[in-house]
């Protein structure tokens, strides 16, 4: 109830606690030592430790005592904390604060544009401009008080700032929110260098891909390791110089979802580096693989807004994973705590950083618990940072750096009163630091008559005025002077009573006016406490019975995802036509018993008391299908930023949350080719997957199986539709001298790393080292005649074969050669026009390179057709009248063979993978159905669970809606229903209708 | 020709005279002559009657008798198509088929999407090419009549139905002017810039979808209200060619075709019809399955553009697309499907309507939409769409189910009573190098 040392301390600015002596003074010196004594306070020193009635002691900036019962000098400006909190202020670990953040220039980055081939970046730096480990942020921060104030207003007294650019941003520095001086705000000037996946504003071409990215980053650590033995041929290059010198600090890696923290995990592992990871909000979703990593994280508190879902509309394009997202994204804290994952808490990225402290409390609502909310606001921030020897707790010799409260900082009405930052005190609520709240007597004085009212003020400052009638209205308190109207009686047209005053201590006194206007005087005198109603539990209660009704954690995080994975199980399928695709061919009434994952047996009346039964009777059962070509499951698909990019890796960036993997399990598929697009000559590291709808990226792979690559020639390379190519090569012939400038290169490479094991390591070459060494293989996406020629005698002339030409439409005109060649062809059934290389396209192609003795297969190149490869593998029935065995083959046990698998999968065979399908028809007809698609002996796709799921997400999304639209009811900020957007990456011959919510996006250019 | 191999010869012969030669040498056929009788048909009607061993009679190009135990004219050529199926002629009810060559990268040999927002006026009969290299290869999957529709930011132009046998536009056309089409702005709310890897990078978004959408659907409004009141003027000050166009509309000669998928959109589309009293027709409708009792109410017909489509939603059933046609279907919807798969240039409207049969539809109900429904949609059922005497000969016939790959064989195909060619550049290319690799 005291207002304490009011006007004494109400500015900051007079207050130097702490000058630069290097620094000449325009005027009169004005040193002030800057002692003070917070006493009577709840200090809360650490996440542990909490000492009541305690008292602070600061002098020039630093804590030099805390702990009950000290004595408080004599000389001491003190500052009675009664009933306040004091706690260390909070450490931002990932910010931006005093260094301008580069932003893009108007329009962005320009696929069409001319493409920028090195960095334009002046001076000895790298060649990529998204690389730049030289800078740091310490040399161009500058104190922001705009910034800094709001910092500090969520409580925040240091933080680490960096410039947020580039896949190699340099080094950060720690710096306080003081906004006296630069030099002084500095506490550590290089505290950790820090990465990310995002070029920035880098306008070189390349990368222009996340495998892009995760290449650069690669090839930059194996540079800077061979630029420690200064060769000669490279001259100074200071970013490498820097590259290094920044290896001894922390290493940050700013990510904003799972995937990528993963991703760059498996970076870090590979140079034996553990990173720091900015993790996003939806680590939650896959816990498991965010403790693999063994990072510790820098999380945010960004929760995302409730949608507005009234228009149903609207609601049907948003999805049920985003609206899931929406109610679990405060539990991410939690889940992190509860895996003992250390974590620091950043409010960096924040569309409203207002609401920095209300997502924290939120998040201790959601399970986070209040110690260790306050130990990764300060504590753990402070050790990932090497700074908590200087803040992040209440030591002597630290900084001074606290926060005073009202109330404990994460209580639903907690106000920050002040906030001192080395020994300067910065005001957040200063008028928190009394509160009116309580009963009053209020007398009115109109020429010499006084009317008594009994007031009561809420800690909110709404107020209860009593006379005749019990009237509503509220206090407003702005330093010390207090106004209060309300009107005389209840209902329309009651007469106004305004009174303003000046609060001095218990007691209000001032002057007003009356219903008519006329003066009055008046005073009013503290009477005793408001019973206070505790607001919080209130508050607390749906929010508890809100989290039981949760919605599950899936895998993976979206409608069709399961909440425990399918298991691997004994099945025998009974009775069924069985295709098997080997010389026993179609068999009728015969049974198939998948055990162990395997094949494990095949014929009459089998039995096997462990297994489930199901029936084939009338139906049939064939090999899983295997695309060989396919886009889906990737994060990026083509990195076109330079016509050789053989170091990018399709593995590298796998989504194994694509929902195209669900929808082509419902249409047989089992194991998927995953390509680099076609945007370049030589394309990336491919990925063979196998669909196990569920797994994690690494688990999606088809272990054990030859690696391959991408390779293009024709239209695509040349970028045919662009009209302002500059990317060699613009023709054929380029395209042909590309490959060979390649394959020359690769060869000398080979013979330089031989004679020197030191020579600079060069992902790309050593891609291309593996193909000449028969330890890696082409799929070459290829068009008319001429090219397919040349490739075959590049190959021929370096000692390669070009394993398989994909696409291949005109593959029927040169089947002899590629036949001798000893090449796969991989192509479509029926597409023809889409473009002028494909104008000899025809749909008797796969039936002429088949009958010319060539392996075949059909593949898709589009997520929607691989749903429906049985139906393309039949019209090569239709068209040139292949037999059925042989068309299924072509879609089964062809592609098994061109990637080197059939020993494992694209049969029925004793020992080979349990990966088949169970059609209810003719797998070649139109009206075949898939029953049950099963990868590994375990069913992945069943037609009736799926219409059990189908039904169970309309219910789950019911729940949702509803909830989001009380969340609208209870009046909580709403967001524009965002739909979920589907995106579609393509590797350019495609064309497709939007179809509303699905974004098909051709990354070719 | 009574040899029941007439029509095998007869494509052989084709096939091996043009040995290795262009296409160029596949001539449009000349009016049929006297009499041509197929026999012992199963003969699949188009309106869902199936007549098994049945005959087709038809002459100056129409067909005169359709039933079993017919007794052939004097004269008449006979088709014998036993064990085979006879099917009329498959319709595309929205293309571009003649004015969009070489989809990418040739700009010069396209000719569907005309710039500016209001191109009332245009018709696509005009850039209609019929030497197009692409028209032989359907008609040898049995499309014999095609809707050429032209593309564009709003008010698109007029769209004109064609058959698929001829030398220039003129001769092609089918009938002319049959819509005006417009493009129904989208209401979804778009995130700027890229998806996937790209986000972010590349600006765009924001603002406010709905104003965006009802500021143009003003501007049709707009343009039709004035179009009325232009009509209605018995002399010009100012002759006005895009107001002017959109007369056949009010006359009801015309319907107008509305690009639609959303559900927002298709009400709109609805409500555009009421206003000025338009007969709309739906094309796209990729959500017309949630509004299907809407529709069939108000009689809004739909021509859905692709039954092999992906799902809109993540959360959607995964088979939804090729649900949609049974569920308008059982709704009462008149609807017709399409093949808007660019990369196969529309030639599996066929197996575009297996796959509903697969998921809904009878066989004979999928066989109506890509026959009867969509000649009703185009208003040329009086013409076309089924084997029924009166109408034109537009008859094909296959030696098995034309809606399953397994079966869709075609072995002759009529337009107007002429018996055409079957042949076109692939199979020519095809037996160019069978005869290099000395394949049977």
């Amino acid at each position: 109830m005291k207002r304490i040392l009011t006007g004494l301390l109400f500015l900051c600015a007079g207050i130097v606690s702490h000058a630069q002596e290097s620094f000449p003074i325009n005027g009169v010196r004005d040193i002030r030592s800057g002692l003070y004594a917070f006493t009577n306070a709840t200090i809360i020193q650490n996440e542990n430790t909490k000492i009541e009635k305690g008292v602070l002691i600061i002098k020039m900036g630093k804590i030099v005592a805390v702990g009950a019962n000290l004595t408080v000098p004599a000389e001491a400006i003190v500052v009675d904390c009664a009933g306040k909190f004091i706690y260390p202020s909070f450490i931002d670990p990932l910010s931006d604060y005093g260094v301008a953040t580069p932003r893009r220039t108007m329009g962005g980055f320009n696929f069409g544009a001319p493409g920028q081939f090195i960095s334009n970046k002046p001076g000895p730096y790298n060649w990529n401009q998204a690389v730049k480990p030289e800078l740091n942020a310490v040399d161009v921060f500058t104190k922001d008080e705009t910034t800094a104030s709001a910092y500090r207003a969520n409580g925040f007294g240091a933080v680490f700032t960096h410039l947020k650019d580039g896949l190699a941003r340099g080094t950060g520095a720690v710096v306080t929110l003081a906004t006296e001086n630069n030099n002084q705000a500095v506490i550590k000037s290089k505290a950790a260098s820090v990465y990310s996946f995002d070029k920035g504003t880098s306008t070189q071409s390349y990368p222009s891909s996340l495998m892009g990215s995760i290449a650069v980053l690669r090839q930059t650590y194996l540079d800077a390791k061979w630029y420690q033995t200064k060769p000669v041929t490279e001259g100074v290059n200071l970013s490498l110089d820097a590259w290094n010198s920044n290896q001894s600090m922390p290493q940050i890696f700013s990510t904003d979802d799972k995937w990528n923290a993963v991703r760059a995990d498996r970076i870090g592992d590979e140079f034996g580096v553990q990173y720091i990871i900015r993790g996003g909000d939806n680590g939650y979703q896959r816990i498991d693989e965010m403790v693999k990593t063994k990072a510790s994280f820098i999380l945010g508190v960004d929760f995302p807004v409730a949608m507005d879902v009234e228009d149903p509309n609207d609601a049907r394009f948003v999805s049920l994973a985003d609206m899931k997202h929406w109610e679990l994204a405060p539990t991410n804290l939690a889940a992190f705590s509860k895996a003992n994952i250390p974590f620091s808490i950043t409010s960096s990225d924040m569309k409203d950083a207002k609401q920095f402290l209300a997502n924290v409390k939120k998040a201790i609502q959601n399970g986070l618990s209040e110690s260790k909310a306050l130990e990764a606001l300060t504590k753990t921030p402070a050790n990932q940072l090497g700074v908590y020897d200087q803040v992040g707790s209440i030591e002597t010799g630290k900084w001074a750096n606290f926060i005073i409260t009202t109330e404990p900082v994460f209580a639903t009405n907690a106000k920050i009163i002040e906030n001192w930052v080395q020994g300067n005190k910065y005001e957040v609520n200063e008028s928190e630091w009394s509160s009116i709240a309580g009963k009053y007597k209020l007398t009115i004085n109109k020429n010499g008559t006084n009317t008594d009212y009994n007031i009561e003020v809420k800690k909110d400052l709404s107020a209860s005025i009593i006379g005749t009638d019990t009237i509503t209205s509220k206090v407003t308190v702005s330093e010390s002077v207090v106004k209060l109207n309300f009107p005389t009686k209840k209902g329309r047209g009651a007469d106004q009573i305004r009174l303003s005053g000046i609060i001095s201590g218990n007691s209000w006194s001032g002057v007003g006016t009356d219903g008519s206007g006329s003066k009055t005087t008046w005073s009013a005198t503290y009477t005793g406490a408001v019973t206070a109603v505790e607001a919080k539990n209130e508050f607390r209660r749906p929010m508890d019975s809100a989290r039981n009704n949760n919605s599950k954690i899936t895998f993976p995080f979206v409608g069709y995802g399961n909440e425990v994975l399918p298991k691997q199980e004994t099945i025998l399928i009974k009775n069924a036509t069985v295709w098997t695709n080997e010389k026993e061919g179609v068999l009728q009434n015969t049974d198939v018993l998948l055990k162990g994952g395997k094949i494990s047996k095949i014929g009459k009346n089998l039995s096997d008391a462990s297994a489930k039964i199901v029936d084939g009777t009338g139906k049939h059962l064939s090999a899983g299908i295997i695309d060989e070509h396919s886009h889906i499951a990737a994060m990026s698909i083509n990195e076109g930023g330079q016509s050789v990019t053989s170091e990018v890796r399709i593995g590298d960036n796998l989504n194994p949350e694509d929902i195209n993997i669900y929808r082509q399990l419902s249409g047989g598929v089992t194991s998927s080719h995953i390509l680099h697009g076609s945007a370049n000559t030589i394309g990336g590291q491919t990925q063979l997957i196998k669909l196990r709808w569920g797994a994690n990226d690494e688990e999606l792979k088809f272990a054990g199986a030859d690696p391959f690559i991408k390779f293009a020639l024709g239209e695509n390379v040349k970028r045919t539709t662009s009209q302002n190519n500059n990317r060699y090569p613009d023709t054929r012939m380029g395209v042909e001298e590309v490959l060979n400038d390649a394959f020359d290169r690769a060869v000398d490479y080979q013979k330089t790393l031989k004679a020197n094991p030191l020579a600079r390591r060069d992902l790309e070459l050593e891609a291309l080292v593996e193909i000449l060494n028969k330890k890696r293989f082409i799929t070459c996406h290829s068009y008319v005649q001429p090219e397919i020629t040349y490739a075959l005698r590049v190959g021929d002339k370096y000692g390669f074969k070009f394993n398989t030409f994909t696409h291949i439409l005109e593959g029927y005109k040169v089947a002899d050669k590629m036949k001798k060649h000893g090449s796969s062809a991989s192509t479509f059934s029926d597409w023809f026009m889409y473009k002028t290389e494909v104008q000899d396209a025809i749909a008797y192609n796969a039936a002429i390179m088949q009958k010319v003795g060539l392996n075949v297969c059909i593949n898709s190149d589009d997520a929607e057709m691989a749903r429906r490869l049985n139906q393309e593998a039949g019209k090569i029935v239709k068209y040139g009248g292949v037999s059925e065995e042989e068309a299924l083959k072509m879609v089964t046990l062809n592609p098994a063979k061109a990637l080197h698998v059939a020993d494992k999968v694209g049969s029925i065979k004793t020992g080979k993978d349990a990966d088949v399908v169970l059609w209810t028809d003719n797998p070649l007809s139109i009206y075949a159905k898939v029953e049950k698609t099963i990868v590994d002996g375990i069913v992945y796709f069943d037609r009736t669970k799926d219409a059990e799921m189908s039904k169970k997400i309309t219910a789950e999304k019911t729940r949702l809606i509803q909830k989001l639209l009380g969340e609208k009811r209870t009046g909580m900020p709403m967001g524009r229903p965002m739909p979920s957007f589907q995106i579609l990456l393509t590797c350019g011959d495609h064309e497709h209708e939007d179809h509303m919510a699905t974004i098909y996006e051709n990354q070719n250019n | 020709m009574k040899n029941k191999y007439a029509t095998l010869l007869l494509l052989t012969l084709a096939v091996f005279a043009n040995n290795a030669k262009a296409q160029e040498t596949v001539y449009p056929t000349d009016a049929q002559k006297g009499t041509t009788a197929i026999t012992h048909a199963t003969v699949h009607v188009g309106n869902g009657n199936v007549l098994t061993d049945a005959t087709i009679i038809f002459e100056k190009g129409k067909i005169t008798a359709v039933g079993s135990g017919l007794a052939l004219p004097k004269g008449a050529a006979e088709v014998d198509a036993s064990g085979k199926h006879v099917y009329p002629g498959l319709i595309l009810p929205n293309s571009s088929l003649g004015l969009r060559e070489i989809n990418a990268g040739v700009r010069g040999s396209n000719d569907f999407q005309e710039i500016g927002e209001n191109n009332a006026d245009i018709r696509s009969i005009v850039s209609y090419n019929t030497d197009s290299k692409v028209i032989n290869v359907l008609r040898a999957n049995g499309i014999l009549l095609a809707h050429v529709s032209p593309m564009g930011e709003l008010i698109e132009g007029r769209s004109s139905v064609v058959q698929l046998d001829a030398w220039n536009y003129e001769d092609a056309e089918y009938k002319a002017n049959t819509g005006m089409y417009i493009s129904m702005p989208s209401f979804m709310a778009r995130r700027g810039g890229r998806g996937g890897f790209m986000r972010g990078m590349m600006g765009g978004g924001g603002g406010d979808p709905l104003k965006a959408a009802f500021d143009k659907i003003e501007t049709i409004k707009t343009y039709f209200t004035e179009a009325r009141a232009y009509c209605q003027e018995k002399e010009h000050a100012n002759s006005n060619l895009k107001l002017e166009a959109a007369r056949s509309l009010f006359e009801g000669k015309q319907k107008l075709f509305v690009r639609a998928n959303e559900v927002k959109q298709m009400l709109i589309a609805i409500d555009l019809g009421k206003t000025f009293g338009f007969n709309i027709v739906i094309v796209g409708g990729g959500e017309s399955f949630q509004i299907a009792s809407i529709l069939a109410e108000n009689k809004i017909p739909v021509i859905l553009d692709e039954t092999h489509a992906l799902p809109a939603s993540e959360d959607d059933d995964v088979d939804q697309p090729y649900k949609t046609p049974a569920q308008l279907q059982k709704a009462g919807v008149l609807f017709a499907l399409n093949d808007m798969g660019e990369n196969s240039k529309q030639r599996n409207i066929s197996f575009n309507a297996g796959t509903a049969v697969t998921y809904g539809l009878t066989k004979e109900e999928a066989l109506s939409s890509i026959t009867l429904n969509a000649a009703k949609i185009l208003g040329i059922d009086n013409l076309t769409g089924s084997i029924e005497a009166g109408k034109d000969a537009n008859i094909i016939i296959s030696l098995g189910d034309i809606l399953d790959m397994r079966g869709n064989q075609l072995t002759q195909a009529f337009i107007q009573g002429r018996a055409i060619s079957l042949d076109n550049k692939q199979l020519q290319l095809y037996e160019r190098y069978k005869h290099k690799y000395g394949i049977k």
